[in-house]
C-alpha cells in the first residue's frame, strides 16, 4: 500500500532502517491488527502500533475508563473517566496519527461476534484480563487461523507469546486447562505494578510489528517470563500439542455455542457456596449463629461492627487460621467478593473447610 | 547434584521463594512435583506449568538431577 509524502516523511526513521525500509512501512500500512482490551496491556499496544504506521487497528473493548485505570492504562486522562475506552482510544490516538483507520467496537467480545470480527483482520492481540476472554480469544485465533500475539500480567510479573504462528504452538498448548477462578487473583484485586503493563505492552507491539514486517525470530514456541524486581527475562520453549488444537477445530462449528465462563469454572456451577447481603443481614437480625471472616486490610471501609467477626486480611490469612470455626456456618467477605472467593479456594484446598459461604457481591454498600 | 527450581508468580508467593537448591534426587517430574506439594501445601490450590532446563516438559519428563526447573502459572491480568 503507497505512502504519501506526508507519511513517507513521518516514518523517515522506520524507512531509514534497512530491514523495515519504503517496503517495510508499506506492510505496515497495508496491516489489519485487531487489539482487543484498551487496558493496562491495550494502552501501549495500540500507542506504538498506531506510531509505527499500522494502517488498520480495531480496538475492542465495553469498558469504561476508571480512576483506578490511570496509574497504568495511559492513553486516558481525568477528563476520560466513566467513557468508553474503545471510542476514547481511537479520539486520542487519532491525534497521534491521523494515518491511521480505527475500528472501533464498544462491546463484550463474545462467542457471537469473535468470528466475523476476527475474520477482517491478519493478527490478533491479546490484552485481556481474565481466562474465559483468554480462551476464548485463543480458539477463536485457532478456527480462523489467525496469529496471536499473548501478554499477560500479574502484580510484578509478566508472560509473553505468539501464538498459532505458522503451525506453532497456540494458549492451550501451554496452559490446556484454565485454572481455579478463585486460584488465580486479578489486578483489581491483588494491585499490579503500574509500570508492568507498559513493559510488557511494548513486548507485544513489538512481536506484532516483527510478524508483520516478517524480520528476526517472533516468540512462537517460546514463552518469554519478566520479572520486574530483579529485572530478568526468561525465554522457555513451547511445543505444539496437536490433540489440544484438534479439539478447538472439531468443535469449531459449535464455537458460537460454547459458554467460556463456565469452560472456566465462573458461573455457579462450581461448588462454591454463596449469599447475598441481603441474606447476611438477615443471619445478623435472627440471631443466626456463625462467624463472619473479613479478609479485607484494617483500613477498608465500611467496617462491620459485629460479635462473631473475625478481621484476617488475605495475606495473612495462614495465622488465623486456628480462629475460623469449623462446626458452624462461616461467611467470609471482602469489599467485592473476589478476594473472599480466594481465601475459600485456599482454606478449602489447603485446610479442609466445609462450611465457607462467599459473600457474593462483598461488603462494599454493608 | 543440585536441582534448581524457580518459582513464579502465585508458585513464589506459595513456597515463599523466588528460588532455591533442591538435593533430594527425584526421578521425574512427577515425582518432583509430589514432594513440592508436601513441601508446601498452598500449590495445591494453583494450576502451574514446569520447565526443565527451559523447555515445558509433562510429568512424564526423567530428570537427571542437575536441572534448572521452572513453575509457572497461568496469569489472567492485562
Amino acid at each position: 500500500m503507497k505512502l504519501n509524502d506526508q507519511e513517507k516523511h513521518r516514518y523517515s526513521r522506520h524507512i531509514l532502517l534497512k530491514r523495515v525500509g519504503l517496503k517495510g512501512q508499506e506492510k505496515l500500512k497495508a496491516a489489519k491488527v485487531l487489539v482487543i482490551g484498551a487496558g493496562g496491556l491495550g494502552c501501549p499496544v495500540l500507542q506504538y502500533l498506531t506510531a509505527a504506521g499500522v494502517g488498520t487497528i480495531g480496538i475492542i473493548d465495553f469498558d469504561r475508563v476508571d480512576a483506578t485505570n490511570l496509574q497504568r492504562q495511559i492513553l486516558y486522562t481525568v477528563s476520560d473517566i466513566g467513557q468508553n475506552k474503545a471510542v476514547t482510544a481511537k479520539n486520542r490516538l487519532t491525534q497521534l496519527n491521523p494515518h491511521v483507520n480505527f475500528d472501533v467496537y464498544p462491546e463484550k467480545l463474545t462467542t457471537k461476534n469473535a468470528i466475523e470480527v476476527f475474520s477482517n483482520y491478519d493478527l490478533i492481540v491479546d490484552g485481556t484480563d481474565n481466562f474465559s476472554t483468554r480462551y476464548l480469544v485463543n480458539d477463536a485465533c485457532v478456527i480462523t487461523n489467525k496469529p496471536l500475539v499473548y501478554g499477560a500480567i500479574y502484580k510484578f510479573e509478566g508472560q509473553v507469546s505468539v501464538f498459532n504462528y505458522k503451525g506453532g504452538p497456540t494458549y492451550r498448548c501451554l496452559f490446556p486447562e484454565p485454572p481455579k477462578p478463585e486460584s488465580v487473583p486479578s489486578c483489581s484485586d491483588v494491585g499490579v505494578l503500574g509500570v508492568l503493563p507498559g513493559l510488557i505492552g511494548t513486548q507485544q507491539a513489538n512481536e506484532v510489528i516483527k510478524i508483520i514486517l516478517d524480520i528476526g525470530e517472533p516468540l512462537s514456541g517460546k514463552l518469554l517470563t519478566y520479572d520486574s524486581l530483579n529485572n530478568s527475562f526468561l525465554t522457555l520453549s513451547v511445543n505444539r500439542a496437536e490433540e489440544e488444537v484438534q479439539k478447538v477445530l472439531s468443535n469449531s462449528d459449535d464455537f458460537k455455542n460454547i459458554d467460556y465462563d463456565f469452560f472456566c469454572g465462573v458461573t455457579s456451577e462450581n461448588k462454591l457456596k454463596e449469599i447475598s447481603l441481603e441474606e447476611l443481614r438477615k443471619m445478623f437480625e435472627d440471631n443466626v449463629d456463625f462467624q463472619l471472616v473479613d479478609v479485607r486490610e484494617a483500613w477498608e471501609q465500611p467496617r462491620v461492627e459485629k460479635k462473631n467477626v473475625l478481621k484476617a486480611p488475605l495475606n495473612q490469612l495462614d495465622n488465623f487460621v486456628a480462629k475460623i470455626a469449623k462446626n458452624k456456618k462461616v461467611v467470609v467477605v471482602c469489599q467485592h467478593g473476589i478476594r473472599s472467593r480466594s481465601a475459600i479456594g485456599q482454606l478449602e484446598t489447603v485446610y479442609n473447610f466445609d462450611n465457607l459461604f462467599n459473600l457474593k457481591e462483598g461488603i462494599e454498600n454493608w | 547434584m543440585t536441582l534448581i527450581v524457580k518459582y513464579f508468580g502465585m508458585t513464589a508467593e506459595a513456597s515463599g521463594k523466588g528460588e532455591e537448591e533442591l538435593l533430594e534426587h527425584y526421578s521425574t517430574i512427577r515425582e518432583l512435583k509430589e514432594a513440592l506439594l508436601v513441601m508446601y501445601p498452598k500449590l495445591k490450590n494453583i494450576n502451574f506449568k514446569i520447565a526443565a532446563n527451559q523447555t515445558l516438559v509433562n510429568n512424564d519428563f526423567d530428570l537427571i538431577g542437575n536441572e534448572e526447573v521452572a513453575l509457572l502459572p497461568p496469569f489472567s491480568g492485562g
